[in-house]
């Protein structure tokens, strides 16, 4: 039915199947590999990067102030306290992890679904899920108080003898965290050997011959390498998939474990998931959509890229909608004082601004434009609407973390929540850091996967009728 | 392993289509080659079929890795919570199984990973820095961009300098190249 929208003769639609295009027509294997390569390995590194990673850079600063005079002082200078004693570091926490979603089900799940599209935006969404982990896991760790001893979360062989607590959710996520970053830096460095062969073999200067020729550990293309290379990237992807599953239902266990109204509920893990694949996609658009721009990828990076991920947040979108109400409801059905009171305080109380903000811009904005197809191709309205969606997704850990708390079981002990200005900096500055690392992904490393690239291409394939009549 | 370090690596024939390719490949496997190899820019699966590599043991190598993660953290759980440091955490059982699973899960998929990942690495001999093909003229130009190579070992007993380079040459390659050591 959309396809109307378009003329047939729109050089953006795919004759054969109606639909737009995943690659712009017209691309040879070397052309596309001067393309992606080129951006990397050109000596002339642009203006505009150098002033952007600068600003970043600053910013990023601005985390290590902030970080430095928190290990000085100690977590007081943070707002938390009781009975708010989860603030910022946990939302962002939560947050940041959320983002890095959408590359392991980029890279991993619609992998397996053979959904070759994604091999487009594949790297970059995987590198987008390393930086977001980084800045996911700074958190817990200056969170933790005496973040020098931050190695007794592990179980380690340690002199006093003291070993971790394995029925404690804030353990599970010890391990699901760690190897969640492992795995995805794993994937992704697989993903890029051959590519460093590629890069080694084009480049020209002798010292980035020799960096890419380490990194790309002597690739050369054997077909028996491919073949093991494709099982491991297969396994990998299956692997990843109950894991980037796996890595935010414990997270929601931090959660859904305690006996908190507002956090004791079962919708919390799939809810959890399906926000964090919405608000990680649309961190991809966020990055995509000037990335394109800016390099001149619209040959393969294309309107079919930024229609599916509008699918796709509209899919998850209303996952997280129903999660809501389900929430409402039965804050009523369980006929319990303190969840019904609990969520007529989150959405009516002092602070019941936050909880407006969020169904504004998770469900009121993006669940009702994102339907037609015309505004999902329109690049201006796609970059806004992901900024509104990861503002919104922040919004609801911050409605999770601080409404489900600040006014509890007893009046008397009731508080409010006021984040302070070393809240903000830290916050801001892991945005200069997740930059800054994104930044420098984009100069050094080649963004698009070559070879996942080439594989689509119509020359790719093996004329099996050419076969048969040579072996006749 | 005892391999010759001077004298001929082997021939190797440069294609422009995949297609040629595989069909070259499989005329020498069906004569009888057996150390031959392609070199792709990117997967092709029919190459590998017809020079007779069907399976690998990536994914017997992926399944050992993930059973030992799941047994040395399940292990370790229950030797901590029950024997090297138990504690009474509302007067739950120290040997609380469910919730062991979580941590066992993660490590199990922590050792698969790491064991796809390196095991690949590994059963590819990699990394090898050195290969003797990098030597050809035109393999780097090529194999890792936009060209496909058919390599003939001189290692195979079929190997003839001059037979085999007219052997490729009947295919009609872009080029037949002999690769030093």
């Amino acid at each position: 039915m959309a396809t109307k929208d378009f003329k047939t003769e729109d050089p953006r639609i795919d004759p054969a199947t109606g639909e737009l295009r995943v690659l712009a027509p017209g691309q040879s294997f070397r052309s596309v590999t001067a393309k992606i390569a080129d951006i990397v390995l050109t000596p002339h590194t642009s203006l505009g990067w150098l002033m952007l990673f600068s600003v970043a850079g600053s910013v990023a600063t601005m985390l290590l102030v902030a970080v430095t005079w928190l290990f000085l002082k100690g977590v007081g200078i943070w707002a938390i306290t009781q009975p708010v004693a989860w603030g910022f570091a946990i939302i962002n926490f939560v947050w940041w992890i959320g983002i890095g979603h959408a590359g392991t089900l980029i890279s991993a799940i619609l992998l397996l679904f053979k959904q070759t599209w994604r091999n487009s935006i594949n790297r970059f969404a995987e590198a987008m899920t390393i930086f977001a982990v980084v800045c996911a896991g700074l958190f817990p760790l200056i969170h933790v108080g005496r973040p020098w001893l931050a190695y007794w979360l592990f179980p380690l062989p340690l002199t006093m003898d003291v070993w971790p607590q394995f029925r404690s959710p804030l353990l599970w996520d010890v391990f699901a965290v760690s190897t969640y970053a492992t795995i995805s830096v794993v994937f992704w460095y697989i993903g890029l050997v051959p590519d460093f062969g590629t890069m080694r073999d084009r480049a020209k200067s002798k010292f980035a011959q020799y960096i890419y020729g380490m990194v790309s550990l002597g690739w050369r293309g054997s077909v028996r390498h491919w073949m093991r290379y494709e099982t491991a990237s297969l396994l990998l992807a299956g692997l990843a998939t109950p894991l980037v599953l796996s890595v935010h239902t414990v997270i929601s266990f931090d959660f859904a474990v305690a006996v908190l109204p507002g956090w004791h509920t079962t919708i919390f893990p799939p809810y959890f998931v399906a926000g964090a694949v919405y608000s990680g996609f649309a961190m991809v658009l966020t990055l995509a959509i000037p990335l394109r721009k800016f390099y001149h990828l619209e040959g393969l990076v294309t309107d079919r890229h930024i229609d599916n991920m509008g699918k796709v947040m509209l899919a998850t979108g209303g996952i997280v909608a129903y999660g809501y109400g389900m929430e409402v409801f039965m804050a009523w059905y369980s006929a319990s004082h303190w969840e019904f009171f609990m969520m007529w305080n989150r959405m009516f109380g002092p602070m019941g601004w936050s909880y407006a903000i969020l169904i504004t811009c998770n469900i009121a904005i993006p669940l009702t434009t994102l339907w037609v197809r015309k505004w999902r191709t329109n690049l201006t309205f796609m970059f806004i609407i992901s900024l509104i969606v990861n503002t919104g997704m922040w919004f609801e850990r911050f409605v999770i973390v601080v409404t489900s708390l600040y006014r509890d079981f007893l009046p008397s002990s009731w508080g409010t929540y006021r984040a302070t200005k070393w809240d903000y900096m830290t916050y801001a500055g892991t945005f200069g850091l997740f930059t800054a690392l994104f930044l420098l992904f984009i100069r050094f490393l080649p963004m698009i996967p070559m070879h996942e690239i080439k594989m689509m291409l119509p020359s790719a394939r093996v004329n099996a009728e050419s076969v048969a009549e040579a072996g006749d | 392993m005892a391999v010759p370090r001077e004298g001929i690596y082997g021939l190797v024939a440069e294609f422009e289509t995949p297609t040629e390719l595989v069909i070259a490949a499989r005329a020498a496997y069906d004569s009888g080659w057996r150390r031959l190899d392609c070199y792709t820019p990117y997967p092709v699966e029919e190459a590998a079929e017809v020079i007779g590599f069907h399976k690998n043991r990536v994914s017997l190598v992926t399944l050992i890795g993930g059973l030992m993660g799941l047994c040395a953290m399940f292990s370790l759980e229950t030797w901590i919570s029950t024997l090297a440091y138990p504690l009474n955490i509302a007067g739950r059982p120290t040997y609380s199984w469910p919730a062991f699973i979580i941590p066992a899960y993660e490590w199990t998929i922590l050792f698969a990973g790491l064991s796809a990942a390196f095991g690949m690495l590994a059963l590819n001999g990699l990394p090898s820095l050195y290969h003797p093909l990098f030597n050809a003229p035109n393999f780097r130009s090529g194999a890792t961009q936009d060209k496909f190579f058919l390599c003939l070992e001189a290692t195979d007993p079929k190997f003839d300098p001059a037979e085999s380079k007219a052997f490729l040459e009947g295919f009609r390659p872009n080029s037949v190249v002999e690769v030093e050591y």
